[in-house]
C-alpha cells in the first residue's frame, strides 16, 4: 500500500525520530511511504485555544496536501481527534460545500498510527524487539475521541523481549492540554505530579504512548526530576528489531538520564 | 474560611484563586479522597446498569427536546401549576427574582426562613437580599449548614463541604452550636446537625427551596434529596418558595423515569436517593397552604440563543462531571470564582455573565473530555469549551501578546518555506538557552550523532516560561524530520 | 410581573431562532427510549432482590402471609419497644396490633412528634433501587405523618412490588396527581468526608413487612 505521513509540526519539528520510525515500521511491513513535503500543522493548537479563523486555512491546506493519497498515517492522536472532532465543523464555517465533500470524502481515510496497524491491517505483531520494562500512558484523544482500545497495549504486548507493566489510573490525564500547560502552568504541574507517581510505581525504564505532545510534558517532569526514565513513542518501539536494537545506556549521559542510543 | 469571595464578577483569574487553592494541602486532601468515593461508587453501579449508554441518550434527548420546546412547557407546567393552587412568578434576573422572594416573605410577616439546598439561590445571593430585608435564612442541608456557620462558600454542586474534613467541620460546630463536648466521629457531627435543626422544622413558618424538575404535564415539582432536610421544609411550613431556573421543565411524569435513573447513579453513586418528593401545586390538608415557584431567567435565555452554548442548559445538576475532572481533583471548586463550579461551571458561568467575566475559566481544563464522558445527558463540555474560548478570544484586541503570537504562528504554518525558515530560526534562537556540556576529562564525547539526544533548556522567558517553573525541556534535534527524508 | 414573564417568553422565543415544523408533541413522540422497560426476573425473583435491597440499607425486612401480618407487626413493634404509633385512616383493622394505634387527625407539629412512629402501607416498590412510593392515598396518608416520627414501619403487598423504576412510573400513571414520595432508605448524607451516616432527618429506623 501507499501510505502518506502526516508527521504534525511539533513531530516534524522536536521528535523526528517518530516519523523515522513510523517510516521503518511502514516499510518493513512491505508499504511505500510518500510525505507531502507542504504539509505543516492540523491547526489543532489555535483551534483549540480558541483562534478559530487562524485555523481554518490550515483545514484546506490539509485537505489540499492529502486528498490524492489512498491512506494517511498520522502518529499523533490528538491531531487525528482535531480532524475527526472538527473538521467537518470547520468546513460548515467555512460554508464551501465542495470544500465539505472533499474533507468528508478524505476522514475515513485517516489513521493515528497504531490504529493503521491494529484497524486497518488487522495486525498486532510488528516484528518488533524491546528488551526493557515499558508502561503505557494512555492520551486522552487516544482514549476517548478515537478510542484506540486495547489496540496499542495490543502491539506492545507482541514486542518481544518486552516487560510490559500496567500503570495505576490509566484514564486520568497526564495535565499537557495543548496550550494549556502554560496558560495554567501550575495545575498543569499538579496533575503531571501525580502521572510521574504512577510512571515511577510501574519501576518502568521508558514511558511509551502514542502521542509525544503528553511525552513532551511527562518528560519534562522525569527529566527535571533526574528519574533516569526515559519517555518514548509506541512508533520507536515497534522500529526496533533484534537485528537493529542496542541496550548499552551511552557514558555521554553525564546528566545522570538514560540516553536512548 | 474562603480567600476567594464566589462572584465571577470579582474573582480573580482560575489561574491567580488556582496558585492558592493548590497550595492547601488539606484541601487537596479531602477533594481528591472525596471524589474519589464518589467515582468508585458511581462506576460500580453504571458498570451493573446494562442499558446505561440508552439511558444517557434518552436523558439527552429529553432534555434537548425540553429546551427546543422551552416556552411551551413553561405555559403548560403555568396553566397546570395554577389550577392546582399553586402561585407563579416570572423573574428576568437576580434582582427580580430576590425582590419577588423578600416581598413574598414581608406579605406573610416571615422574618425566617427555613432553606432547602439550592444551587439558584446561591447563584442569586438570595440570603443576603433575604439578611438584608430582616429575614434569616436557615440552611437545613448538612453541607450547606456548615458553609453557612463556616461564613465558607460552597465548592461542590452536590456535596459542598467536601473541602472540609471532620476536623474542620467539628471546629465549626461547637462553636456556632455551642457543644464544647462535641464528639469526632461523622456520627456525633450528624446527631448534632440533628438536634440543631430539628426544632427549626417544626418552628419555622416559611421554607424557600429550588427544585430539580418541573413538569410541565401536571404542573408538579420535584425534589431529589438524601437527608431528609428537604422534605422538612417543603412539608412542614405554611408556605413554600421554590426558586426555579427556566431550563428545569420536562415534558411529562414519565421523564423521571429516565432522570432519575441516571440522577442517583451520577450525583451520590446510589441506584436512587433517598427521597424524592413529587407534588402538585397545594394539597388540601398535606404540606403547605401556599406554593409558589419563581421561574428565574438570569442570562439563561442568551444561553439558549447561542446554539452551540445551548446544550450546557441540558445540565441535572449531578455534578458528575466535576468528580471525574483532573483539573477540579487539584483544586476543589472556590478556584472558579463561581458556585457553579468544575467543568459544567466553566461553561456556564461565563455564559450567564455575559462573556464580560470569568473569561479564564474556559481555559480552565485540558480538554481530556473525562466530564463529557460521564455526563449523563451528554453534554459536549470539550466542545462548549473550544467554543467559548473562540468567544474570550474574539473579545481581545489586536494586541493581546498571545493574539499576536498566534496570528504569527498561523501565518508561519500556512506557508511550507516559512514553516522551514521558523524551525530554522526556532533553532537558532534556542540555542543560547541549551544547557552547554562540560567537557569532562576521562569521559568520552560523542560528536553530533543525530541519535544522541539533542541537550536540555531549563528556562524559557515570558508565555512560555510557565513551563519551565517545573519542567525541562528538549532541546530542539539539529534535523527535522523533512530534513531527514530529503536526505534519503 | 406578567411584564417579566412576556418578556422571558419573548426572549424563549427569539433565543430559538426560526419555529421548526414540527410541533413539540410530534417531537415527544420521537424520542428514542431504547432502555430497558420491564424487568427479568420472576415473581420469587422480585422479592428476593427487594429484600437484598432494603437490607442494604439496615432496614428491618419480613416476609409475611397475609393473614400473619397482624401478628408481625405486633411483634415487631413490640421488639422495637414502641408504644404509641401513628396511623392513617384507610388502614387494615387487622394491621394495627401490638400497640396503641392513633388516626391521624391533621395533628401540628409537636403533636406528630410525640409518636414513637408510624405504620402505613405503599402504592408500589420498586425492587431494583429498594423504593417504596407512598401517596396521600387511603392506608398511607399525607406526607408529614412519614416524616416527623423517628420510626417507620412499611406493610407492603407483594403483588405492589415491580422490578424496574420504568415499570413503577408505569403504575404511578393513574395517581400521578397525588403527592408522592419516593423512600429509599432511611434518611442519609454523605457530605463529612464522604461517609455513608444514616438518619440526619426523617425516620431513622424502618422495617418493611412484604406480604403476600
Amino acid at each position: 500500500m501507499k501510505v502518506a505521513l502526516f508527521i504534525t509540526c511539533y513531530n516534524d519539528t522536536l521528535f523526528p525520530a517518530t516519523g523515522k520510525a513510523v517510516v521503518e515500521v511502514l516499510e518493513r511491513l512491505g508499504h511505500t511511504v510518500e510525505f507531502p513535503v507542504g504539509q505543516t500543522c492540523c491547526g489543532q493548537m489555535h483551534w483549540n485555544t480558541g483562534y478559530q479563523d487562524e485555523a481554518l486555512p490550515l483545514l484546506e491546506r490539509f485537505v489540499t496536501q492529502f486528498e490524492h493519497c489512498e491512506a494517511v498515517v498520522i502518529p499523533s492522536s490528538s491531531c487525528v481527534a482535531m480532524m475527526r472532532d472538527h473538521y467537518v465543523l470547520m468546513a460548515e464555517k467555512i460554508g464551501d460545500p465542495v470544500l465539505m465533500e472533499r474533507v468528508k470524502a478524505l476522514l475515513p481515510r485517516v489513521w493515528e498510527f497504531s490504529e493503521f496497524l491494529t484497524k486497518k491491517l488487522g495486525l498486532t505483531d510488528v516484528g518488533a524487539y524491546y528488551p526493557h520494562r515499558v508502561t503505557y500512558h494512555a492520551s486522552c484523544h487516544g482514549l476517548r475521541s478515537l478510542h484506540l482500545g486495547d489496540g496499542p497495549m495490543s502491539l506492545l504486548r507482541s514486542v518481544k523481549g518486552i516487560d510490559l507493566v500496567e500503570i495505576a489510573n490509566l484514564e486520568r490525564c497526564c495535565g499537557f492540554g495543548g496550550t494549556f500547560a502554560v496558560k495554567n502552568a501550575d495545575v498543569s504541574s499538579a496533575m503531571l505530579a501525580e502521572k510521574t507517581l504512577a510512571i515511577l510505581d510501574t519501576g518502568a525504564e521508558t514511558c511509551a504512548a502514542a502521542d509525544n505532545s503528553c511525552l513532551m510534558h511527562i518528560q519534562g517532569a522525569l527529566h527535571r526530576q533526574r528519574t533516569g526514565v526515559a519517555t518514548m513513542h509506541l512508533a520507536e518501539i515497534l522500529a526496533g528489531t533484534e537485528e537493529t536494537h542496542q541496550c548499552s545506556i551511552h557514558p555521554k549521559a553525564i546528566d545522570g538520564t538514560g540516553v536512548r542510543v | 474560611m474562603s480567600r476567594i469571595p464566589l462572584d465571577p464578577r470579582t474573582a480573580p483569574s482560575f489561574q491567580a484563586a488556582a496558585k492558592v487553592s493548590l497550595q492547601d494541602t488539606q484541601l487537596r486532601k479531602n477533594v481528591k479522597h472525596a471524589t474519589e468515593v464518589i467515582q468508585a461508587k458511581r462506576k460500580k453501579l453504571v458498570d451493573e446498569k446494562k442499558d446505561w449508554q440508552e439511558l444517557r441518550e434518552a436523558g439527552r434527548q429529553i432534555r434537548a427536546h425540553s429546551l427546543a420546546h422551552l416556552e411551551i412547557y413553561l405555559e403548560e407546567f403555568e396553566r397546570n401549576f395554577t389550577s392546582a393552587g399553586g402561585v407563579l412568578h416570572w423573574a428576568r434576573d437576580a434582582k427580580e427574582a430576590q425582590e419577588i422572594v423578600v416581598r413574598l416573605t414581608k406579605e406573610i410577616g416571615a422574618d425566617e426562613v427555613i432553606k432547602i439546598k439550592s444551587m439558584t439561590t446561591e447563584e442569586i445571593q438570595l440570603n443576603r437580599a433575604l439578611e438584608a430585608a430582616g429575614v434569616k435564612a436557615y440552611e437545613t442541608d448538612l453541607a450547606e449548614l456548615i458553609i453557612q456557620l463556616g461564613e465558607d462558600q460552597p465548592s461542590h454542586i452536590v456535596v459542598p463541604a467536601l473541602h472540609k474534613n471532620r476536623a474542620q467541620i467539628r471546629e465549626i460546630f461547637m462553636r456556632e452550636m455551642n457543644l464544647p463536648n462535641l464528639g469526632e466521629s461523622p456520627q456525633d457531627l450528624a446527631d448534632a446537625a440533628r438536634t440543631f435543626l430539628r426544632e427549626k422544622f417544626l418552628r419555622v413558618k416559611t421554607g424557600v427551596s429550588g427544585a430539580n424538575f418541573l413538569i410541565a404535564e401536571t404542573g408538579g415539582i420535584c425534589i431529589v434529596e438524601s437527608e431528609g432536610n428537604g422534605r422538612m421544609c417543603l412539608t412542614m411550613p405554611d408556605t413554600l418558595i421554590a426558586v426555579v431556573g427556566i431550563e428545569k421543565v420536562i415534558p411529562r411524569f414519565q421523564d423521571l423515569e429516565v432522570m432519575l435513573q441516571i440522577l442517583a447513579r451520577s450525583a451520590t453513586g446510589e441506584r436512587m436517593n433517598p427521597y424524592n418528593s413529587i407534588w402538585t401545586g397545594v394539597h388540601e390538608g398535606d404540606g403547605p397552604k401556599a406554593m409558589h415557584v419563581v421561574l428565574l431567567d438570569n442570562a439563561r435565555t442568551d444561553v439558549l440563543a447561542d446554539s452551540e452554548g445551548r446544550q450546557t442548559l441540558q445540565c441535572i445538576r449531578c455534578a458528575a462531571c466535576l468528580n471525574a475532572c483532573p483539573v477540579y481533583r487539584q483544586t476543589g471548586g472556590h478556584a472558579y470564582g463561581s458556585v457553579y463550579a468544575g467543568p459544567i461551571g466553566a461553561i456556564l458561568t461565563p455564559q450567564m455573565m455575559g462573556m464580560e467575566h470569568a473569561q479564564s475559566l474556559p481555559y480552565a481544563s485540558s480538554l481530556c473530555g473525562a466530564c463529557y464522558e460521564v455526563c449523563p445527558v451528554k453534554i459536549n463540555i470539550p466542545e462548549v469549551l473550544i467554543h467559548l474560548r473562540h468567544k474570550v478570544v474574539e473579545r481581545s484586541g489586536w494586541w493581546a501578546p498571545e493574539k499576536v503570537a498566534m496570528k504569527a504562528v498561523a501565518a508561519v504554518f500556512r506557508s511550507e518555506k516559512r514553516f522551514r525558515a521558523a524551525q530554522r530560526l526556532g533553532r537558532m534562537a534556542e540555542a543560547p538557552l541549551v544547557k552547554k556540556e562540560k567537557q569532562v576529562e576521562g569521559l568520552v564525547q560523542l560528536k553530533g550523532s543525530e541519535t544522541t539526544t539533542p541537550g536540555w533548556i531549563g528556562w524559557l522567558p515570558g508565555l512560555m516560561g510557565g513551563w519551565t517553573d517545573t519542567r525541562d525541556l528538549q532541546a530542539m534535534p539539529k534535523e527535522t524530520f523533512r530534513d531527514w527524508w530529503e536526505k534519503r | 410581573m406578567s411584564e417579566a414573564r412576556g418578556a422571558i417568553l419573548d426572549r424563549i422565543r427569539a433565543a430559538k431562532g426560526a419555529s421548526s415544523t414540527v410541533s413539540a408533541a410530534e417531537a415527544y413522540a420521537k424520542i428514542s427510549r431504547t432502555y430497558l422497560r420491564g424487568g427479568q426476573l420472576d415473581r420469587e425473583g422480585i422479592v428476593d432482590l427487594m429484600e437484598e435491597r432494603l437490607r442494604e440499607y439496615d432496614a428491618g425486612v419480613f416476609r409475611v402471609a397475609h393473614d400473619e401480618a397482624g401478628a408481625i407487626v405486633a411483634r415487631v413493634l413490640q421488639a422495637r419497644g414502641l408504644s404509641r404509633v401513628l396511623v392513617p385512616a384507610g388502614l387494615p383493622a387487622e394491621w394495627m396490633r401490638g400497640c396503641e394505634f392513633v388516626v391521624d387527625a391533621g395533628f401540628n407539629a409537636g403533636q406528630l412528634d410525640s409518636f414513637d412512629g408510624v405504620l402505613t402501607t405503599a402504592t408500589v416498590g420498586i425492587a431494583e433501587t429498594g423504593t417504596i412510593v407512598l401517596q396521600n392515598a387511603p392506608g398511607q396518608g399525607r406526607r408529614a405523618i412519614t416524616l416527623v416520627p423517628d420510626y417507620q414501619m412499611c406493610v407492603l403487598r407483594v403483588d405492589d412490588l415491580v422490578e424496574t423504576v420504568v415499570e413503577a412510573m408505569a403504575r404511578l400513571e393513574k395517581t400521578k396527581e397525588l403527592a408522592t414520595t419516593f423512600f429509599s432508605g432511611p434518611s442519609a448524607t454523605a457530605d463529612i468526608e464522604m461517609t455513608r451516616i444514616k438518619g440526619v432527618h426523617g425516620p431513622r429506623f424502618v422495617d418493611v413487612l412484604l406480604v403476600g
